[in-house]
């Protein structure tokens, strides 16, 4: 019997490529004869352009063009509804106008022979403006039209509670930053478009593109093999993508643009900043009754961005009354997008320190209170659960811990100069799935590749689909290549949204499943094969070899049937397409933490952190914990570090870089420990899984604030927790 | 970032000749080529002086020490003499930055590098520092890293160095080489407070080198050590940060050095405090005294509040941890 791939704890397939240097990014793909553009950006926050003096900048050698609104072509820019644009308003159209709606718009673009030159050139483009006073603040009165969610009579039953608490929190925006820059190159072949972006959806860039420029969807190819990170930002293609594209058109060369990484800051999204009331009534003993909220948050002028803010605050426990308004407040600021567990993981933050505050104010352990107000069925839509395991988490969580040392009085345990305490909080996000195909393609020597337009941000998707592959083939992992990131391969959703192993998984599964059974038909019905005659339900493969189930002897080899019948190669398409269900599909987390604050300097250093994870099956375990790690890592940072800083004066950021923008460091990272429930959910995909890279982010701060709170005594409703709250 | 001419000096007069004609001097290049790239520096032409013999590290008569301008901040770092004699000198530099800015940064540059204000930072905000009379972005702006002490209407960026600070506690002096021989400036003097002229940062002129630090004898036994206080454990500057050093001999405070960063213009030596603490018995009263007396003179700003109270803390801590609390 052949080891299985799927389960154990491999190292990645493309490991070697990127320790040496041999995975090619989006800026590294060497297309011939390039040319290099960078973007002038505005430096006012709102207002318009009146003139731009690009002469000094033009008159340099090397310099091929300067574009800008005086001198671009009108582009067609199609509705798009698809490509994540958010709904019902317009995407910002680059060099289309004179108006500035947020600072560092692209307001023109320097082409180059040299990198060198653009970039000098660039800072030569002279750019007048008339500014106005930008408002980038959440305090104003107008906003969008609230999203709301009522179940119950929230008002009422407050009214009546015996335990009324209230509190308003706040989060800061936060930047991904992921390692790889943004990057482009673009280059045109008569009406034809490729494209090598960064991308976490090169099918969306595709389709954003070929809307944009007013072309067909098939003119266009995109191609991203490999992504250095992204959690989020790579879901859109940005104006840069745009702006490389039209410098190629415009100058007749491949044009090479890559955003410096303070341009990240507004030529990308960023999770956007809330302000979130809540009201939560209680009976003394702790059953939930009701709970409001009012939630407010960032958007841009011209998009009206929404994210999964509602959900947590409908499903993570039983409660009769519920009430949301979630207003967007339209800004002079770029759009948001989102970012690792959006909106639930600022709802968890939310909801998961309300309810460390309920259990204080009561007495009770808080993971008791959680106990009390778990739901049996999903209390918004009343579906069953396909799986809930969240109570599990808590106890193996408590146990693995130590929960049972933790004095539950605040402000009990130290250490020196050190505050010692424990936190705890559960995390939810949605299994998200999405149609998915993937071809197979088995050869006559017995390898097979596997091929699907979905990217790889660093989750592992190359290793984790050459799992799946190789088992449902019979093939060692070495007899499997993976292919990913290009347009013309078969489409896949976003990759994001913690769906890309459920959906193109089970596409890969799928097509892994025909291609054998399309091998196994073919040497039954072959007289010369070993197999001749087998019942088709009766034919395995492994170890390369199609053989009778119990009875490895009887088979022959994958080489042996395709040449003995001149077949050069078996192939198909696999696909998944997700149906409707009648069930409430979540992936949950109880994560831990403890801290040690300070108690003069009120610096708040992580200690320990466990998360506990109901994520359905994993299909690999070392990759999940690479997962685990990062998400409590970037959670971390959105405790205690991340914050992006505007000022108000005239819309900057201010600290758009990596030395202002804290993300933590090796030494913020002690020992993190990740602990998957046995299992799989057969409800959401053929495969099991429920998707993991977004759930292992939700809970870790408010994990960590509760913590922070246990250890001070001092409650802080804004993240990130910085020394002056502490103080 | 703008063309500039590089030339590479060989020997000293050399350099000094290149410096004279204007040339910009550059040895590790991890503040200047940084800034160059954002278009905050556009020197016209680099003098690399990277392979002068200023790289030594020499005990001097008395038990001081002469740290070469080009030694490394690793180097530095690392040498026994200076971990044997001013720990609050390895301290420093150990927590300053990362291990690969550390290897190629120098000790002159070191003191030169210029502010982390972020208007400074960016050429489209105003900044009093970078372009003179443009006005100050900061006062009124986002200033939770600035300083308070020692800014002006015009300037309150802070200094960014670590071991600048353990060198003001200290009372090091600069040797310079230039028109004038072989100057010797005391380390307070040399680097400026804004004033009315923020862009003038240090009593450099042009042609003029850094040769050496050097740090003076003091009376042994010494003990000392650097704290430094900041949002992450590792890789970012000082919200603040304190150098202490002190000869305790017979159960009294002879001696006490001490200054503080992340706070002030300039490196902020803390003589309120020295004068609070000489002659008296280690006590954490006594600490918790004198660190009453750190931020006195301050004037903080809308965000950065938190730090005159953070700032006195700091002090008290370090004072403790280098005295001890018998």
């Amino acid at each position: 019997m052949s080891r299985r791939a799927v389960g154990a704890p491999l190292s990645r397939v493309d490991g070697r490529l990127k320790v040496t240097g041999r995975a090619t990014y989006a800026a590294e793909h060497d297309v011939k004869g390039v040319v290099y553009a960078v973007i002038v950006d505005s430096g006012i926050g709102r207002g318009r352009i009146t003139g731009i003096d690009a002469r000094d900048a033009l008159a340099r050698s090397g310099v091929l063009k300067v574009i800008s609104h005086l001198n671009a072509p009108k582009l067609a820019y199609r509705p798009n509804a698809g490509s994540n644009n958010p709904e019902g308003s317009e995407r910002l159209h680059v060099f289309q106008d004179d108006r500035v709606r947020f600072f560092g718009q692209p307001v023109a673009v320097v082409v180059a022979t040299t990198l060198e030159a653009a970039q000098h050139a660039a800072r030569l483009v002279e750019v007048r403006y008339a500014a106005e006073k930008p408002t980038t603040g959440l305090a104003g009165d107008r906003t969008n039209k609230p999203v709301t969610y009522a179940r119950g009579d929230a008002e009422q039953a407050l009214g009546s509670a015996e335990v009324r608490m209230e509190m308003t929190y706040r989060t800061a925006r936060n930047h991904h930053n992921a390692m790889e820059p943004h990057a482009t190159i673009a280059r045109w072949n008569g009406h034809r478009l490729t494209v090598w972006d960064k991308t976490q959806w090169v099918n969306g860039t595709q389709e954003e593109l070929a809307a944009v420029f007013g072309i067909p969807k098939e003119s266009v190819c995109v191609i991203s093999p490999f992504v250095g990170g992204a959690f989020g930002s790579g879901l859109r293609a940005w104006p840069h993508v745009t702006i490389a594209a039209l410098a190629a058109r415009e100058t007749g060369r491949p044009v090479k643009l890559v955003l410096a990484r303070r341009q990240q800051y507004f030529g990308t999204g960023y999770r956007p900043a809330y302000v979130y009331k809540v009201r939560l009534g209680s009976a003394r003993q702790g059953r939930l009754i009701a709970m409001t909220h009012d939630i407010r948050a960032e958007t841009s002028s011209y998009e009206d961005f929404q994210e999964g803010v509602l959900p947590t605050g409908q499903m993570l426990y039983s409660m009769p009354n519920v009430a949301q308004t979630y207003e967007r407040v339209p800004l002079d600021v770029n759009t948001p997008l989102y970012m690792r567990g959006p909106g639930h993981a600022t709802t968890s933050y939310i909801v998961e320190s309300a309810m460390d505050e309920l259990a204080h104010e009561l007495g009770l352990d808080p993971i008791e209170l959680r106990r009390r107000n778990e739901p049996d069925d999903d209390p918004a839509t009343r579906r069953p659960f396909s799986t809930r395991r969240l109570r599990e988490c808590y106890t193996v969580g408590a146990r693995e811990f130590g929960w049972d040392r933790r004095n539950p009085k605040p402000r009990s345990t130290r250490d020196g100069d050190w505050l010692i305490g424990m936190g705890m909080a559960a995390g939810v996000y949605d299994t998200n799935r999405g149609a998915a195909q993937a071809r197979v393609r088995l050869d006559a020597r017995g390898s097979a590749v596997v091929e699907a337009a979905s990217s790889d941000m660093g989750p592992g998707t190359y290793t984790s689909m050459t799992q799946v592959a190789a088992d449902a083939l019979g093939l060692d992992m070495r007899a499997v290549t993976c292919r990913l990131g290009d347009s013309i391969m078969p489409p896949t959703p976003p990759h994001g949204g913690s769906m890309t192993m459920a959906s193109v998984g089970s596409a890969v599964q799928d097509g892994c499943d025909k291609l054998r059974r399309q091998a196994v038909a073919l040497a039954v019905g072959d007289e010369r094969s070993p197999l001749h005659g087998v019942d088709a339900g009766d034919v395995v493969a492994g170890d390369g070899r199609l053989h009778v189930k119990g009875d490895p002897t009887r088979g022959e080899t994958y080489q042996q049937l395709l040449a003995r019948n001149n077949r050069t190669h078996l192939e198909t398409l696999g696909s998944f397409t997700p149906g409707e269900s009648r069930f409430s599909m979540y992936a949950y987390n109880a994560t831990f933490a403890e801290v040690a604050v300070d108690h003069r300097l009120g610096l708040v250093r992580i200690r320990r952190m466990l998360g506990v994870y109901d994520a359905g099956r994993i299909i690999s375990p070392k990759l999940a914990d690479s997962q685990a790690i990062g998400g409590m890592v970037g959670g971390i940072g959105a405790a205690l570090l991340e914050h992006t800083v505007t000022d108000p004066r005239d819309g900057r950021i201010v600290n758009a870089n990596l030395a202002d923008y804290l993300v933590p460091v090796n030494a913020d990272v002690p020992s993190l420990r990740a602990i998957y429930l046995d299992g799989d959910d057969r409800e959401a995909d053929p495969i099991g899984v429920k998707g993991l890279g977004e759930v292992v982010f939700t809970g870790v701060a408010p994990a960590i604030a509760n913590a922070v709170f246990h250890a001070t005594g001092r409650r802080v409703r804004e993240l990130p927790i910085t020394a002056e709250a502490l103080l | 970032m703008h063309p500039f001419s590089y030339t590479k000096a060989s020997d000293l007069e050399g350099a000094l000749a290149a410096g004279r004609r204007g040339g910009r001097y550059i040895a590790g290049g991890t503040t200047l080529v940084d800034l160059m790239r954002e278009s905050v520096e556009r020197p016209g032409a680099l003098v690399d002086i990277s392979a002068l013999p200023l790289g030594e590290i020499t005990a001097t008569a008395g038990g001081g020490l002469r740290i070469g301008a080009l030694v490394s901040m690793a180097e530095a770092a690392a040498d026994p003499k200076v971990r044997a004699t001013f720990p609050v000198v390895s301290q420093a530099l150990e927590l300053s930055a990362s291990a690969q800015l550390r290897n190629m940064a120098t000790i002159g540059g070191n003191i030169m590098q210029r502010t982390r204000c972020a208007y400074f930072r960016d050429v489209t905000a105003p900044c009093n520092k970078r372009e003179p009379g443009s006005g100050c972005a900061a006062l009124e702006g986002f200033n939770r890293a600035h300083a308070i002490l020692g800014g002006s209407d015009q300037c309150v960026a802070t200094h960014p160095s670590d071991v600048a600070v353990a060198f003001a506690a200290l009372e090091a002096s600069v040797h310079l080489r230039g028109p004038d021989g072989e100057p010797s400036v005391a380390f307070a003097d040399f680097l400026l407070r804004p004033g009315g002229t923020p862009d003038r940062e240090h009593g450099l002129r042009p042609g003029e080198l850094i040769t050496a630090v050097e740090l003076p004898a003091l009376p042994r036994p010494l003990r000392s050590g650097y704290l430094k206080v900041r949002d992450r454990q590792s890789y970012e500057f000082a919200l603040t940060s304190a150098a202490v050093a002190l000869h305790i001999k017979g159960g009294v405070i002879r001696e006490a050095k001490v200054a503080a960063g992340g706070v002030g213009t300039v490196p902020w030596k803390l003589s309120a405090v020295e004068r609070h603490l000489i002659g008296e018995r280690p006590s954490e009263a006594l600490w918790a005294e004198a660190a009453e007396r750190a931020a006195d003179g301050a004037r903080p700003l809308e965000h950065n509040r938190f730090k005159a109270e953070l700032l006195k803390r700091t002090v008290e801590r370090q004072l403790r941890i280098v005295g001890g609390s018998e």
